[in-house]
């Protein structure tokens, strides 16, 4: 990889992480509102796989925590914060919150708050792809504990049965808000669950953006060959609480969140690219610094000075707003 | 003209928007190779092959929540549900995903999926196999809810529901897959919204949706030998409600019964009494009355499960009650 791209990887993680920790604080400030889940901490994961993707051409789709794989897949990142404002300049016209972003102009096709729900919406979103014969692939993020529900096995065998072009990235960070993997999981390498649908599937270190991009590469190469579904697995760990509401420290024991601390994706990929001598600390500083001016400067103030949705508009986006009144009626207009 | 089976009114519109639209497409258990288990796709398979036809796995919610996914993305899937009890495991991606997604996304993305399946019960089929569900769909925002009560409508609403961009679920009846009506030849249309009157009538409105609107047509010529003269309105759209139409009849005939195969509390018939109150209560000169199932699962043995459903003397009963003749 070039420098150039490995400088604007790091940057794009310097990025998210500040954008989540300034969400954070708004959520402090009461500016937003609701569940707010944070990705500080699985960024290489999102970035490592969307960075092998073609975003814009591909479907993705996640859970709650979504913000990050929005905006990497190509969603602005100020509309994204304009939606977790409830403001209407949002990517969901502040109809959906931090939990549901959309943003179909480049197949960002939504956070889902229902564990398990997104599996067979991403499998659809596949089998529209060999439906209209094109090259796209759907992807689809979700936690470790999303494999518990029948949903994971209901999709997975009819992704397999089908050919369906779709990956699935679990995203195992280990705990299910306060549960951890092994209380509520007989088989705790998920990887391994896949034997009983014939999809191939791999387990990988999800906090070197290095090892997750080779991992994607292939994995993508081979669904998008038509090869059917692929499953990868990343072991990663969330650095905050599963949302603003719970204390780790309830669940998660102190040396454990010390241990991954340590492992956190920012530090092991700008400690290899100084290293390498792509990038000094001051370069890294400057980034920083940059990165908090954009977000306090244009994307929060974009959030700030957006308006609210309109009151009147409260039953807009129900139904089809512009309906053809040949399918809808009134009866009199029948053909 | 010819005159079709209700099975047969929508597999003609299958037959019809699948060769209209190249991306429209079927899914569900036993639709493809077997034809259906109402024969409603019967044919079809063969026709359009597999990719098209898509037998499903016994993963309700999971195939349903695969037709929304491919709706998101362009594909226009018409998912049939072998029954509607098999819907409750639909209901996480029904409700959840497909209802919602619209809204969440701000009118950015769009569901246009629609869901058929026999709502309602038949002979004997007990507790597991009667469900009717008509009222839960109705108090779902975001979806269209529709009842075709022969084949005209079956055929007309199924092909209008797949050009819609909602979600509509269409639920038909497991006892009227038989009915027969004429059909024009050519190609039509019948709208998802409009409350129909299918009978004139002068002295009381009976409501219903569905296969209640036969005890409806049933109930009213029994009456007319009484010299009772009855308006039926078919509802048609469950959602949203054509209330306008429904506050006209009433209006003209000042007495209101609903009959539905729903049980109540809280059934269909609920929601169409609260209407005719706030919309012309005035109107009224007498008190409404609910026909529906009793609240209980529904029994297997057929006395029983009689006592449970309401037929053609229920709803004879009831609107004498209203007219105040018992
Ligand atoms: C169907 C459903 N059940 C329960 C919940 C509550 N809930 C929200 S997130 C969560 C844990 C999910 O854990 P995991 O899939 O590992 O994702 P993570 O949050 O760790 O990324 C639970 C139980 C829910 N949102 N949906
Ligand atoms: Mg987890």
């Amino acid at each position: 990889m070039k420098a150039a791209d490995q400088k604007r990887l790091l940057r794009e993680m310097i990025f998210y992480r500040r954008f989540e920790e300034r969400c954070f604080e708004a959520y402090m400030e009461r500016k937003i509102g609701g569940f707010l889940h944070l990705y500080s901490g699985q960024e290489a994961v999102a970035t490592g796989v969307l960075e092998t993707a073609r975003c814009g051409h591909d479907y993705v789709i996640t859970g709650y925590r979504d913000h990050v794989h929005a905006i990497k897949t190509g969603a602005p990142a100020r509309e994204v914060m304009a939606e977790l404002y409830g403001k209407e300049t949002g990517s969901s016209r502040g109809r959906g919150g931090s939990m549901h972003v959309f943003d179909p102009t480049v197949n960002f096709m939504g956070g889902y708050a229902l564990v398990g729900e997104p599996f067979p919406l991403a499998a659809g979103l596949a089998l529209a792809c060999k439906h209209k014969k094109t090259d796209q692939i759907a992807i689809c993020f979700l936690g470790d504990g999303a494999n518990n529900q029948g949903t994971f096995h209901e999709t997975m065998n009819m992704a397999a049965v089908w050919h369906l072009p779709v990956l699935f990235v679990c995203e195992n960070n280990q705990y299910a808000i306060g549960t951890r993997i092994d209380r509520s999981t007989a088989v705790v390498d998920q990887y391994k669950r896949m034997c009983a649908y014939n999809i191939p599937a791999s387990q990988h270190d999800g906090q070197d953006i290095d090892i997750v991009m080779t991992a994607a590469k292939k994995a993508i190469d081979q669904v998008r060959a038509g090869k059917g579904p692929y499953f990868l697995e990343f072991l990663t760990y969330r650095l905050r609480g599963h949302s603003m509401s719970d204390k780790t420290i309830t669940y998660r024991p102190k040396e454990e969140e010390q241990k991954w601390a340590e492992r956190d994706p920012l530090k092991i990929y700008s400690d290899r690219l100084k290293k390498a001598g792509v990038i000094a600390d001051a370069d890294i500083k400057a980034m920083e610094k940059e990165v908090q001016d954009e977000i306090e400067n244009d994307i929060v103030k974009f959030a700030e000075e957006s308006a609210d949705p309109r009151v009147e508009d409260l039953y807009k986006y129900v139904l089809d707003d512009n309906p053809d009144p040949r399918w809808i009626g009134p009866l009199q207009n029948a053909i | 003209m010819a005159e079709l089976m209700y099975w047969e009114a929508i597999r003609r519109a299958h037959d019809e928007e699948l060769a209209n639209d190249p991306n429209v497409i079927v899914m569900g258990e036993d639709v493809g190779v077997v034809g259906g288990t109402y024969k409603a796709t019967s044919g079809l398979y063969q026709k359009y092959g597999e990719q098209r036809i898509i037998d499903t796995p016994i993963s309700e919610n999971s195939f349903t929540g695969i037709g929304i996914g491919a709706s998101m993305a362009g594909v226009r899937p018409i998912i049939e549900i072998m029954s509607i009890n098999f819907a409750l495991l639909a209901l996480d991606t029904l409700v959840n995903a497909a209802a919602k997604i619209r809204y969440m996304s701000g009118g950015r993305v769009s569901c246009p999926i629609v869901m058929r399946t026999p709502g309602g019960t038949a002979h004997q089929l007990a507790a597991q196999h009667s469900a009717r569900l008509a009222r839960m769909f109705m108090s779902t925002a975001g979806l269209r809810v529709v009842t075709p009560r022969g084949p005209l409508d079956a055929c007309g609403m199924l092909k209008s529901a797949v050009r819609c961009n909602d979600p509509v679920i269409v639920i038909e009846h497991e006892r009227m897959y038989n009915l027969k009506e004429e059909l024009p030849d050519h190609e039509f249309f019948r709208p998802l919204e409009g409350a129909e009157i299918v009978r004139r009538g002068t002295d009381i409105t009976l409501i219903g949706y569905n296969y209640s609107v036969h005890l409806c047509l049933e109930a009213a010529k029994r009456l007319e030998k009484d010299g009772i003269s009855a308006e039926v309105l078919d509802l048609r759209a469950l959602k949203p409600l054509d209330r306008e139409t429904i506050r006209r009849s009433v209006e003209k005939t000042h007495r209101v019964l609903v009959a539905e195969e729903d049980e109540a509390p809280v059934g269909v018939g609920s929601e169409i009494i609260a209407t005719v109150i706030e919309d012309c209560f005035f109107a009224l000169d007498a008190q409404p009355v609910r026909v529906h199932a009793a609240d209980v699962p529904v029994p297997y043995a057929a006395a029983l499960e009689h006592a449970a459903i309401p037929d053609v003397e229920d709803v004879y009963k009831g609107a004498l009650k209203v007219m105040g003749k018992i």
